[in-house]
């Protein structure tokens, strides 16, 4: 069994933007399961968390299946008691994205996030023993690991996630650098990060478009796409397939790497159909082949 | 008042014996490979130079504590699993680890031995530090670069171990062990290979004006009027621009260090056990100066004196420091 899910909206969209976001993917986009929730910033919830009802019920009514995702950095109160809210949550799985969430969970079944560090079987082992059933891996491990971890995650019974579009998230911090952009500081934000809904990029004083802010993350300029890598995942033992939002027709996206999954359609075409979507960062492939995470290799990789 | 640990920095046996005779409690250092988050060409021990270190230092009366403290994939976990058997082997009085499958391996094999947790963990709540000890029986924890002294004093109260704060050194902006920046541009990853900003990437372009580009293999970090001395090229004391910020601007840090002299006794009072100076990419002189300035500090502390405080800016990043988080929540 492989399918794709849509990965949490990273950055601060509107609310209604949002609303409007999830009723398209519920309804036509081929995802299995979509992860909901604020993973970067504790500010942010208050926006939309009540919409997060009606979001779920829509969700499900077109047959996906909801995890929720946990907060990244759990520092503050507010932070631990949001981690705490998601923990004791019963109607749906949850995603851990701190090590904070493994406290309490141990006794019900959860998955981990891409921003934990699970970089090896021996801590799959563990926190596999200890009540996780899938993993979500760090974006910067290239295939061969992945590999490793996905023959060693058949033996464990847990599914194993690769995202395959979006863009990476390279760092994370306590300090939000959207606010320091704007002669800020995090508790007086004025949630300026609402104003860059694909994130705020960052140039380097030559002009080369570099890397993209997003509150305290930081991600890369460029788009992961895994197209043309992503038909050899299946038999390496990948279950699942993340796709991240972006300020791009994610449906359309959905469509075109489901297509590219059941081998409807070569490399080729997809990356014509993705091409077509005109987005506004050039792709990457780098990390999966073990290289620069920001090269974009070829379909014939050494 | 509590007597906190002076743990200092070896990046080669000779700092080793440096920071032992200038009055180190205790010196961390690792092997020459990827199993530690210094892994620079010309630094670190060999298992001799380890074997031969530890003896040094437990005559005198100092701890080692090994940082292997790096994230071993898949494939590759017999090199830390064999790192933690010298260290044992070695008589080594903590192992400072990062994850979750090292620390499991340090206490199925070796339970009579501390667990030190790594700033590379990135343990910031009492939830995650509270699992770590749970879960691992880890003795104390080095905690990330963010917090403020209040909020380490709260910590103190809800954690059932010891707490080690950096002091000085190197301020790290990203959220240690959580940082792939390096890995995206040169094909090298701080958190797998130890290797953050590599020398091999590094180029100082000079350019006709007499000012100069720094690079990261090909990204552009920074550029220097020729009156100014150019720095190090790492992305995030780098400067930038963004749409609202057309004079490039420090988008994430100032090259700056950390230097929280002023703030000993109030991290004693806090419930500070350990103070940590990093630099173990420095040289002898560096490690010999800072070392003793601290030592001199702590005691003048602990006697109940004022603190004797040598001036250590010369030591600094760019000749500029800062109490960081420690100092204000508006640092965030």
């Amino acid at each position: 069994m492989q399918s794709l899910t849509l990965g949490p909206i990273i950055y601060h969209w509107k609310p209604e933007e949002r609303i409007d976001f999830y009723a398209r993917i519920a309804d036509e986009a081929p995802v299995e399961t979509v992860y909901l929730g604020e993973v970067i910033c504790s500010k942010r919830t208050p926006y939309f968390e009540k919409d997060y009802p009606d979001i779920i019920e829509r969700l499900e009514r077109g047959g996906k299946k909801v995890v929720l995702s946990s907060l990244t950095e759990v520092v503050l109160k507010r932070e631990r008691d949001m981690l705490a809210a998601i923990c004791e949550t019963e109607d749906h799985e949850i995603e851990i994205n701190n090590t904070a969430g493994l406290l309490d969970v141990a006794a019900r079944p959860h998955r981990v996030g891409p921003l934990m560090n699970i970089y090896n079987e021996e801590t799959m082992r563990y926190l596999a023993n200890k009540g996780a059933t899938h993993f979500s891996l760090p974006v910067e491990l290239p295939a061969t690991v992945v590999g490793e971890m996905a023959k060693a995650a058949k033996d464990f019974g847990v599914g194993i996630e690769v995202q395959v579009f979006g863009r990476a998230s390279l760092a994370v911090s306590a300090r939000c650098y959207h606010a320091r952009a704007h002669q800020r500081t995090k508790d007086n934000c004025q949630f300026v990060c609402e104003e860059d809904p694909d994130g705020m990029p960052l140039k380097t004083v030559t002009g080369q478009s570099f890397l993209t802010i997003n509150g305290i993350q930081t991600l890369s300029h460029s788009y992961i796409n895994l197209i043309e890598e992503v038909v050899d995942m299946p038999s390496m033992g990948v279950t699942h397939f993340r796709l991240m939002p972006q300020q791009v027709d994610m449906v359309e996206v959905a469509k075109i790497f489901a297509d590219r999954l059941s081998a409807r359609i070569d490399g080729a075409e997809a990356k014509a159909r993705l091409d077509e979507l005109s987005m506004s960062a050039p792709f990457s492939n780098g990390f999966w082949h073990g290289k620069q995470g920001q090269r974009q290799f070829g379909p014939k990789v050494a | 008042m509590k007597r906190p640990e002076l743990v200092c920095p070896a990046g080669t046996p000779a700092a080793l014996r440096t920071a032992v005779e200038a009055g180190a409690d205790a010196v961390y250092c690792g092997f020459q490979n990827a199993t530690n988050a210094r892994n620079f060409p010309g630094l670190n021990f060999t298992p001799e130079e380890m074997e031969a270190s530890v003896a040094f230092a437990h005559k005198l009366g100092t701890k080692v504590l090994l940082a292997i403290n790096t994230f071993p994939t898949a494939g590759r976990f017999d090199l830390w699993r064999d790192a933690v058997d010298m260290g044992a082997r070695y008589g080594v009085d903590a192992f400072i680890v990062a994850d979750i499958g090292v620390a499991d391996y340090v206490k199925r094999t070796y339970p009579e031995i501390r667990l030190h947790l790594s700033v590379q963990a990135a343990a910031s709540s009492p939830e995650a530090i509270r699992y770590y000890a749970r879960e691992f029986g880890v003795k104390r924890v080095v905690l990330p670069r963010i917090l403020t002294v209040p909020e380490i004093k709260q910590l103190a109260r809800e954690i059932p171990c010891e707490i080690e704060t950096f002091i000085f050194g190197n301020h790290g902006l990203m959220v240690e062990g959580r940082c792939s920046l390096t890995n995206y541009v040169t094909g090298l990853s701080t958190n797998m290979d130890g290797v953050c900003s590599p020398a091999a990437d590094v180029h100082y372009d000079k350019q006709p004006d007499g000012s100069v580009t720094t690079r990261l293999a090909d990204f552009t970090i920074d550029s220097f009027a020729p009156n100014e001395q150019a720095g190090y090229p790492t992305i995030c004391k780098g400067r930038y621009n963004a749409p609202n910020r057309p004079d490039a601007y420090y988008a994430f840090e100032e090259p700056i260090s950390l230097n929280l002299s002023g703030l000993l006794p109030a991290l004693i009072e806090a419930g500070v056990d350990a103070f940590k100076i990093e630099g173990r990419q420095r040289s002898r002189a560096y490690v010999k100066s800072a070392v003793s300035a601290f030592r001199t500090a702590v005691d003048s502390i602990l006697a109940g004196q004022e603190p004797q405080l040598a001036d250590l800016l010369a030591l600094t990043e760019g000749q500029k420091q800062t109490e960081g988080a420690f100092k204000t929540k508006k640092w965030r």
